[in-house]
């Protein structure tokens, strides 16, 4: 399974500010930061489109991917990952089936499905952030509670929630974080998947969905337990797993990335030489995710943490932290080795096996890793 | 249709194909049906001609290869495999069906083994190196990775140019070689030379040796043999040119595997436009490129023409001939008789033999290590048979597997599927849904997104179990060829009589012998069955009861499969059966068989499979049951000079993992876990002092000779003894461990961890047997003093532990059935140790400690039991060890106090000599140091 990532700052939703330069808003939404490729593809695009989409699957896929149109006009790619992927992904959608994108922590789920929204609608904000307390009618509709009691049950007393709204008019509605919300909620939208109609028995009415609508659910693979699909929902979506970065060079370059950034924002002083010990972390990350050497020669178990690009960042920036105020500025093995014990072992028994094996056996014998060997033995025992 | 055949009248019918494209293989079909002809003229060595009937009989099943070898070395081989949906073997059905002859037109396997064999002078073991190829590809599909990248590399890559060449085409330029299976003898030849310059290492894996040329060229066979599939097309690559490669590029295509199946594969039957369209399109192509840099395949057309006017001599024009597109244009080009003649004088010829062998889909497919084979040879051979709505078909097989495998999947995930795969076709511009679509689709609607199902699928269907067959009347299989020349060198003769036989390995005609019986028993044929040795317990010695039964030669027949020597066969075996044993002990088991059977050649993969399933496995109990075994091999390995590195580095690695995981895995356990670990303690404990002896003694002594009679069977306990004396100084140990020395840090940290589980005071609820042995083992090290065992027995014994906690602790730490007994009847250090605590308990809780003393005291033996009374006694014990501080007591009753140096020292030399410590005794005699 290969596995790609987004390369720059896509990494994650946070890091997709910095798109253009979108005017006041301190995010602009993606269908306003990249108006200009949006215009430029609908421009070039001359293949057939779904009813009520704003581009051909195709066009939509390379707005996501990147290319170079006819006109010369570079559309920048929004994911870099492998084309299979999204094409899957776009294709599900002008299919009539609703998508499901799962992955773990990190790997641009949201920002996949925002710019999907964006290029195939043209509005990504029909948005319902799932959580563990959100109620049926941010699925369905709620009510003016006002204009309820005063003028009794009517249209205009009912206020209609991203879903509905996007079966109205024919758009792509998001759910974030499907898995978050209760399994009775979820439920509710069966029937908007499967039907495609919504019914409102209080009026005796239904909002029949439009055609061009959709819906993109995301969902955290390690969250799996909290709610898990019905499999009746879970048949009404088709699934795509967006990967972890490929090569340690990618993870590598999106770990210092994000470091950089987010150790400004802290107000970190700048602190040379950090490269070697962020290529350790990021290493030690990969090889205990995947359960086998970066030389691919010896298998390890894999430990219950997610290890995910994510906690490579937060444990280097720990790192730095520590290096800065406690240290001699330079960020050094002891620097890291606590955050990545905290990383790995959560399961104290079954995972402290696992990193001390994998510390006798792949990291002891490593060249150059004896300074990183001690202090993690330092620190686990 | 009729339109076709009188179009062709004015010439024979020249059916380009792709080697195993089921699209090439309905087109063949169809076009022969269209206008059927006198003869049928293949693609493929003319030695086969005799035993094409056998491809009508009832119980010949594709996929079957057509395999020829040099008479006196089958390692020398090619390998010519048909699928059911391959074009060459639909062409052979319809002639068979119809009675209509076949010949074959390729250049003779005799030639093209020879000059394999010859030519690529880059082949590092020179004859063998070339000819090992195509042997080795033959069963050593798995081997055949490595190896066929010798010439296989490139023929190998090439050959798949029909479905993957063009990929492997992408892939490496070089790699074009064999368009043929034939071909890859001759390919190989052309190819080798690029193919051996950039795979020159591959050969030399196949080195094996001179047997295990066999091996290796194996390999390169496979590869060869699926250069026929595509490499007719495709072959034109072989140098440089890959023809798919640069058309597609022409049609816009990025891959020209797809796009060779979006124009020719997925249309049902292209009718005979299709063949003139890539024929004219190959002609095209060699005019821009010439032969593409295969100047063998002047030779092998050169014959192919000649063959066909032959043909068409005796049946007019109406002759059909099958081959790779590539060679197309060569057929149809105007030579002269003489010419030809001329091309194929003075080639080199050796005397071969030909043979129909079972193949399977897995050796077809790529990933096998079949170089030149396809990806997805279930997916083709779906497409080829069930021509009518394939897409929809094909998701409802996956459903069905799925569904056998326990996922949900039901008819409205199917429907789904088929939309999606549809729908991404036409998104991708395809005229109908491709393997890569369906697979997206299974993976994103019945899938849930994961890639583990999608590997089931992979294995299952797109690549799948199928195994041919042959009929039994087919020629004997080169295997069985083998092994009577390697039984009659060996002087080793087949008898039905029972018989015994003693082999002494430090000769060299026995350890043959020896190797020999070993790898049959691992290919399944039980000639010898290996008996106890009389009379020495030495490793150098190994008795075999032997018994040919008629059986076996069908078992020979059977293990054909795997190869067409014994080593490249066994190897094979061993190979697949590492990679799918289950558990860890089966696996170290093979290691063991395969040191024993001299497969060096082999053990790099079990010994990776190996490794893995120690990495996987989270039983410190398997592990341990594992390690003494894998101990034994790096002892047995040194003592036959085998190479043991790799497996030292396992073992070691496998201790390690015991050694991080045995504390959390002692805890909480009841009486018979508790009993069960501390014997996988005991045993890691001896397996441990031996690995870290060999490990030394290994590195010192590398090139130790095999004679070496070493007493292995009760090597652990001597070693255990005399490694008491070694690391009693345990700062000369700590100070060599400080150096990355593997064993020797292993046996520090073994120690450091028997005393973190002696010292523990059961709030961990670490069992009291565990512990008491712990303790013990650390005393009998010499690592614990006797201050603090005593300490540490008092504690377990003292009255606040429940009294069975401290019975258990007393059995572990003096226990052990007889053989403990007997230690502390011997041990009066142990004995005093255990004296003083007895004394040391109080009156009043003396009556409840005896009975659990009476639970340990009664396994010993009676003798050992009066023995130890009579000790006790005797009483001196009173102040435990008499060996150091015994100044001025005397140690045993009659003796007088203290030692007497004097008389002490006249022992000194004589038990030096015996423990070979004084390295040249007769310079100063026993006698004199007793003066």
């Amino acid at each position: 399974m290969t596995v790609t990532v987004p390369g720059t700052e896509s990494t994650d939703t946070s890091g997709a500010a910095d798109a253009a330069g979108a005017a006041e808003a301190l995010r602009p939404h993606a269908e306003d930061a990249f108006a200009a490729e949006l215009s430029a593809l609908a421009a070039a695009d001359d293949r057939p489109r779904p009813a009520r989409w704003r581009l051909s699957p195709w066009a939509v896929a390379t707005y996501l991917l990147g290319g170079t149109l006819p006109d010369g006009t570079v559309i920048t790619p929004k994911y870099v990952g492998p084309r299979r992927i999204v094409e899957v992904a776009v294709t599900t959608l002008a299919t009539d089936r609703a998508l499901l994108l799962l992955g773990v922590p990190g790997t641009a789920k949201t920002w996949v499905s925002e710019h999907l929204a964006a290029a195939v609608s043209g509005d990504s904000t029909l948005l319902v952030q799932g959580t563990a307390g959100t109620p049926e009618e941010a699925i369905r509709y709620g009510w003016n509670y006002a204009q309820l009691l005063a003028h009794g049950p009517s249209r205009d007393a009912l206020v209609p929630s991203p879903v509905m709204r996007a079966m109205a008019d024919g758009m792509t509605a998001r759910v974030e974080e499907l898995t978050r919300i209760p399994a009775d909620v979820q439920d509710t939208l069966i029937t908007v998947l499967s039907e495609k109609t919504l019914p409102i028995p209080e009026l005796g009415e239904e909002v029949q969905a439009v055609r061009g609508f959709n819906l993109i659910a995301t969902a955290n693979d390690r969250d799996r337990g909290v709610n898990e699909l019905s499999s009746a929902l879970r048949r009404r979506f088709n699934t795509v797993v967006l990967p972890l970065p490929a090569t340690p060079e990618d993870e590598v370059d999106i770990v210092s990335r994000r470091v950089a950034q987010i150790g400004r924002s802290l107000e970190l002083p700048e602190l040379p030489e950090g490269v070697e010990e962020i290529r350790r972390v990021v290493t030690v990350f990969r090889e205990l995710r995947d359960g086998v050497t970066g030389d691919g020669r010896t298998k390890l178990k894999s430990p219950s943490g997610t290890l995910s690009t994510a906690e490579a960042i937060s444990v280097v920036t720990g790192g730095l932290a520590l290096a800065a105020h406690f240290g001699d500025g330079v960020l050094r093995s002891g620097d890291v080795a606590a955050g990545i014990l905290g990383a790995v072992v959560r399961d104290p028994a079954a995972d402290r096996v696992i990193w001390q094996e994998y510390l006798e056996t792949v990291v002891r014998e490593r060249d150059g890793w004896k300074d990183f060997y001690r202090a993690c033995r330092e620190v686990t025992t | 249709m009729t339109g076709t055949p009188r179009a062709r009248a004015a010439g024979p019918l020249l059916l380009g194909v792709r080697h195993h494209g089921p699209g090439s293989a309905r087109a063949v079909r169809a076009a022969l049906d269209a206008c059927p002809p006198r003869v049928v003229l293949i693609e493929g060595p003319p030695e086969a001609d005799a035993i094409v009937g056998l491809a009508a009989e009832k119980d010949m099943r594709p996929p079957v290869a057509l395999l020829a070898h040099a008479a006196d070395d089958p390692g020398r081989a090619g390998f010519w495999p048909l699928a059911g949906f391959s074009p060459e073997w639909a062409a052979l059905q319809w002639a068979l069906a119809h009675e209509v002859p076949v010949r074959f037109i390729d250049l003779p396997a005799a030639n093209s083994l020879a000059m394999a064999a010859k030519q690529p002078p880059t082949a590092p073991p020179a004859p063998t190196g070339p000819p090992v190829p195509a042997g080795a590809s033959v069963p050593p599909a798995p081997v055949g990775p490595s190896a066929p990248a010798g010439p296989p590399g490139s023929a190998g890559t090439s050959t798949p140019a029909g479905p993957s060449g063009p990929a492997a085409a992408a892939n490496g330029p070089a790699a074009e070689p064999g368009p043929f299976p034939p071909a890859d003898p001759g390919d190989p030849a052309d190819p080798a030379a690029p193919g051996d310059q950039t795979a020159p290492g591959e050969d030399q894996t196949a080195p094996g040796g001179p047997v295990a040329p066999g091996g290796p060229a194996g390999s390169g066979d496979e590869a060869a043999p699926g250069d026929p599939d595509v490499p007719a097309a495709v072959s034109a690559e072989r140098m440089r040119v890959d023809p798919l490669a640069v058309l597609s590029e022409a049609a816009g295509y990025d891959d020209p595997e797809r796009w060779w199946e979006d124009v020719i594969e997925h249309r049902g039957t292209g009718g005979a436009e299709a063949f003139t369209a890539v024929a004219d399109a190959m002609e095209a192509l060699r005019a821009e490129y010439g032969h593409g840099g295969h100047e063998d395949d002047a030779v092998r057309e050169a014959h192919m023409r000649l063959r066909l006017r032959e043909a068409r001599r005796e049946f007019g024009d109406e002759v059909a001939v099958v081959c790779g597109a590539w060679h197309v244009p060569a057929l149809r080009e105007r030579t002269t008789v003489t010419a030809d003649r001329k091309l194929l004088k003075g080639l080199p010829k050796v005397k071969t033999e030909i043979s129909w062998v079972p193949w399977t889909h897995r050796r077809l497919a790529r990933h096998s290590g079949y170089g030149a084979g396809i990806t997805s040879p279930g997916w083709y051979d779906h497409l080829f048979h069930v021509p009518d709505r394939p897409v929809a078909r094909w998701l409802t097989k996956v459903a069905g597997l799925l569904r056998d495998e326990d996922f949900a999947v039901s008819s409205a995930h199917v429907i789904e599927a088929v939309r999606l795969a549809e729908t991404l076709a036409a998104m991708r511009g395809r005229p109908l849904a491709g393997l890569a679509e369906t697979l997206d689709a299974v993976r994103a609607v019945m899938c849930d997104g994961s890639d583990v199902p999608i590997a089931l699928v992979r294995d299952r269907l797109v690549v799948g179990d199928i195994l041919g067959e042959v009929p039994e009347s087919a020629p004997a299989v080169p295997l069985q060829r083998d092994l009577t020349r390697t039984q009659r060198s060996l002087r080793l003769k087949p008898e039905a009589l029972e018989r015994e036989l003693e082999l002494d390995l430090r000769k060299e005609t026995d350890a043959g012998r020896s190797r020999l019986l070993h790898r049959l028993r691992l290919l399944g044929v039980d000639w010898g069955t290996p008996a106890v040795s009389r009379g020495s317990t030495g490793t150098f010695r190994e008795t075999w009861r032997l018994r040919w039964e008629p059986e076996l030669a069908v078992r020979v027949a059977e293990a054909g499969v795997w190869g067409t020597t014994v080593l490249a066969a066994v190897s094979a075996k061993a190979e697949t059966e590492a990679r799918s044993a289950k558990g860890l002990a089966e696996v170290t088991e093979l290691a063991e068989r395969c040191l024993l059977a001299g497969l060096s050649g082999a053990l790099p993969v079990v010994m990776r499979s190996l490794a893995d399933r120690a990495a996987l496995d989270a039983d410190v109990g398997h592990l341990a049951q594992a390690l003494p075994a894998l101990v034994r091999s790096v002892r047995y390995g040194d003592v036959r000079g085998t190479g043991t590195a790799a497996l030292g580095e396992v073992a070691v690695g496998l201790a390690e993992r015991i050694l991080v995981g045995l504390p959390p895995a002692s805890v909480g356990l009841d009486a018979d876990g508790a009993d069960e670990m501390r014997r996988h303690m005991e045993a890691v404990h001896r397996a441990i002092a031996l690995l870290s002896e060999t490990e030394t003694a290994g590195t010192e002594t590398t090139t130790r000779q095999p004679q070496t009679d070493l007493p292995t069977a009760d090597m652990p306990m001597a070693d255990t003894r005399t490694a008491d004396m070694s690391t009693a100084d345990m700062s000369t140990a700590e100070a060599r461990s400080a150096e990355p020395r593997a064993a020797d840090g292993l046996r520090a940290r073994w120690a450091a961890m028997l005393r973190n589980l002696a010292g523990r005071d059961g709030t961990p609820a670490t069992p009291a047997l565990i512990r008491g042995r712990a303790a013990r083992l650390l005393l009998d090290d010499g690592r614990l003093a006797e201050e603090e065992a005593a300490r540490l027995m008092g504690l377990a014994l003292s009255p606040g532990t429940q009294p069975p906690e401290a019975a258990s602790w007393i059995e572990g730490f003096i226990g052990g059935g007889a053989g403990g007994g007997m230690l502390l009847v011997h041990d009066e250090r142990l004995l005093g140790l255990v004296d003083r605590w007895l004394i040391s308990v109080p009156a009043e809780s003396f009556t409840d400690v005896l009975p659990l003393l009476r639970r340990t005291f009664s396994a010993y033996d009676t003798g050992v039991r009066r023995t130890l009374g009579e000790l006790v006694r005797r009483g001196p014990a009173a102040d435990g060890s008499t060996g150091a501080d015994g100044q001025g007591t005397p140690t045993a009753p009659g003796f007088g106090p203290g030692l007497d140096p004097d008389r002490a020292a006249a022992v000194v030399p004589t038990v030096r000599l015996l423990l070979g410590l004084d390295p040249a005794p007769h310079a100063n005699g026993p006698m004199e140091a007793a003066r």
